[in-house]
């Protein structure tokens, strides 16, 4: 991959509440290369969010506890000021969010939301933001752009929202486009044309993507790279297509069993991943996944590290060799 | 757009029609009548000398024809408390003065109201956040007339730096004959309720948008905190105020006989009260057709105040184009 682009070492997220501190990311790290596209999945709760949040300072509780440190371009992204890291925010680093729905302001024109950012970082005058955003809806793929310019959001579908909320992260050409299960919300078709505009801007403009999913399905249809998140920690994380062929944590091929798959007698029942994940606000002191796993032992009392069992393929479990 | 409120005009004449007749209904259905004895008798030829002067020794239903012919054309007849004047004079005569009370008021009350409203929303759980919602609280329960008196008894008696009553005529003025400084008491007992109903409000809608979606994507661009709250929070939170606040304004216009009396405003608050008591036909009616005019007029404002703020609303419409 080169050089990173992005190094997340450590990340903690915290959130006191009053019934204890929930603990919603326990120590990420993770490094994105330059034109990378990488893969954060897991189920809900497992911090995924919070944890691309964390990183733009965007988490809306004040009292919540962020530590560790997220190197972007050599600085620490938690230590800089906050007109430092509005500077960054949809400017070198964009977010794409989950529902297109809610995430585009109803009473502004689609134009207006597509170049504030444009006019904010880079100070152009209105009528040089307006062809640039013209530009942009050209580039995702709206039709009548020159047009549809004018119009609000509620004059879009789903889908064509989406591609607007990529346009507006887009409207920087930041260097990381970070997007929060931008696809959850949209039908199958329309998740496909995303995906393949994404992979599209990748090659053209040339930024990282850090996509976030539940959606095995997607990952392997877009990633480079995967990692696993587990009830605020990162279980695994391997290159796409040794993840699918040779996941190594139980978690990861509970995950993969439980897809439905094309070439499987259809008899046999789907297979579930038994229980529920572990409280966040009473961390258990063993590893996570121990209430849920098959292959426990003494020995998972103690929670594992994240170690390397190829030079690309990590994973935090005690027992990869049996597996 | 103008088709529609045409149709809305039209509408609130139908309104003012159905008000007149419930009205006109009721005042005649109560007991007692503008020219009973309340001390000696009248000499009975003297009294039904008197109804026939004023058209009273009629069927209801044709005094209403009558009152109605004369109305439509802006003759809303003589007042039975001040038979020496007309209707229309001494409304226009006393109103001049209950809006410039009213407008003063609104003015101070939305003013003061949405700026706490914000600054609350934006420092919530903070000490001006706990102060705001208390100081609302109070202005909500605690009646006018009884901030009046405290007003009174600190300001005037106690302290004696502003006049205990009077509108125009304290000789200290900002402009003229305006803004002197026998307005300040009875604006501020006056505003109070209505500034504690419009921070509240404005805080709950503020807090209500801060917590949206497109907030956040707003603040994931990059854009400084005013610029969120001046083109994302402000605009989207117009909208549930203009319903609840929109409708504070006829009350404040039409003045208050509490505030009123307790500041010896000649306003038109009071007429509201005495014409009913002493069963002033002519001047019940009109205060009631005014007030239902200004509430129809408010309506059809804010109607249109949405299709300013909102785009997704669009009055009369018939379909997407």
């Amino acid at each position: 991959m080169g050089e990173a682009l992005l190094e997340v070492e450590n990340l903690h997220v915290h959130f006191p509440t009053p019934d204890g501190v929930v603990q919603a990311v326990n120590g990420i790290s993770y490094s994105l290369g330059k034109k990378e596209i990488l893969a954060i999945v897991g189920e809900s709760g497992s911090g995924k969010s919070v944890g691309v949040l964390s990183l733009l300072r965007l988490i809306p509780a004040r009292d919540c506890k962020v530590q560790g440190s997220v190197n972007f371009e050599g600085q620490n992204l938690l230590k800089l000021s906050d007109p430092e890291m509005r500077e960054l925010r949809g400017n070198r680093i964009a977010m794409v969010f989950q529902d297109p729905m809610t995430s585009l302001n109803p009473v502004l024109r689609i134009g207006d939301q597509i170049q504030e950012s444009v006019i904010e970082h880079q100070g152009i005058s209105e009528k040089i933001a307006k062809s640039r955003a013209i530009e942009l809806l050209e580039l995702v793929g709206i039709p009548e752009a020159g047009k549809r310019y004018r119009h609000y959001p509620h004059q879009f579908s789903g889908g064509m929202r989406q591609r607007i909320m990529i346009a507006a992260g887009l409207a920087c050409e930041p260097s990381i486009l970070i997007a929060d299960e931008p696809t959850t919300a949209l039908d199958v078709t329309i998740q496909a044309q995303i995906i393949d505009l994404v992979k599209k801007l990748r090659r053209e403009i040339g930024m990282s993507v850090i996509w976030i999913t539940h959606d095995l399905g997607i990952v392997a249809g877009l990633a480079d790279r995967v990692a696993v998140m587990y009830a605020g920690k990162i279980v695994e994380f391997a290159p796409v297509d040794q993840l699918f062929k040779t996941p190594q944590h139980p978690y990861s091929r509970g995950l993969l069993n439980s897809l439905p798959r094309l070439d499987a007698r259809s008899e046999k029942p789907l297979e579930a991943i038994e229980g529920l994940p572990p409280n966040l606000i009473n961390y258990p002191a063993s590893c996570p996944f121990l209430e849920r796993c098959s292959y426990q032992t003494e020995q998972c009392q103690i929670p594992p590290e994240m170690r390397s069992i190829t030079t690309t393929h990590e994973v935090c479990c005690h027992h990869t060799e049996k597996l | 757009m103008l088709g529609y409120i045409c149709g809305r005009i039209f509408a609130l004449m139908m309104i003012l029609l159905a008000v007149s007749i419930i009205v006109f209904s009721l005042m005649h259905s109560v007991p007692g009548g503008p020219f009973d004895e309340r001390k000696g008798r009248l000499p009975p030829a003297a009294k039904a000398n008197i109804l026939k002067k004023y058209g009273l020794d009629q069927p209801v239903w044709k005094q209403y024809i009558n009152y109605m012919s004369h109305a439509v054309r802006f003759d809303f007849g003589i007042p039975y408390q001040r038979p020496h004047t007309t209707v229309a004079k001494l409304i226009s005569k006393s109103w001049a003065i209950t809006v410039q009370v009213g407008l003063t008021t609104i003015v101070v009350a939305f003013g003061f109201g949405i700026l706490a409203g914000i600054y609350a929303a934006y420092h919530q759980n903070s000490w001006v956040d706990t102060l705001v919602t208390f100081v609302s609280s109070l202005g909500v329960t605690v009646p006018n007339f009884v901030v009046a008196m405290w007003l009174i008894l600190i300001f005037a008696v106690s302290l004696n730096w502003l006049p205990m009553g009077g509108w125009g005529s304290s000789g200290q003025c900002l402009i003229d004959k305006y803004f002197c400084t026998d307005w300040i008491l009875p604006v501020v007992a006056y505003a109070i309720a209505p500034m504690a109903i419009v921070a509240r409000y404005t805080r709950a809608s503020i807090v209500e948008v801060m917590g949206e979606d497109y907030v956040r994507t707003a603040r994931a661009k990059g854009l400084s905190e005013i610029k969120v709250m001046r083109k994302h929070v402000l605009r989207n939170a117009q909208i549930p105020m203009v319903t609840a606040l929109g409708t504070e304004i006829p009350n404040l216009i039409t003045g208050s006989i509490f505030i009123e009396s307790t500041f010896r405003i000649n306003g038109l608050g009071k007429y509201f009260v005495t014409s009913t008591l002493n069963r002033d036909y002519p001047m019940i009616m009109a205060t009631f057709l005014l007030v239902a005019f200004l509430w129809g007029i408010l309506y059809l404002l804010t109607d249109i105040a949405y299709t300013m703020i909102d785009p997704r609303v669009r009055l009369g419409a018939k379909s997407l184009s």
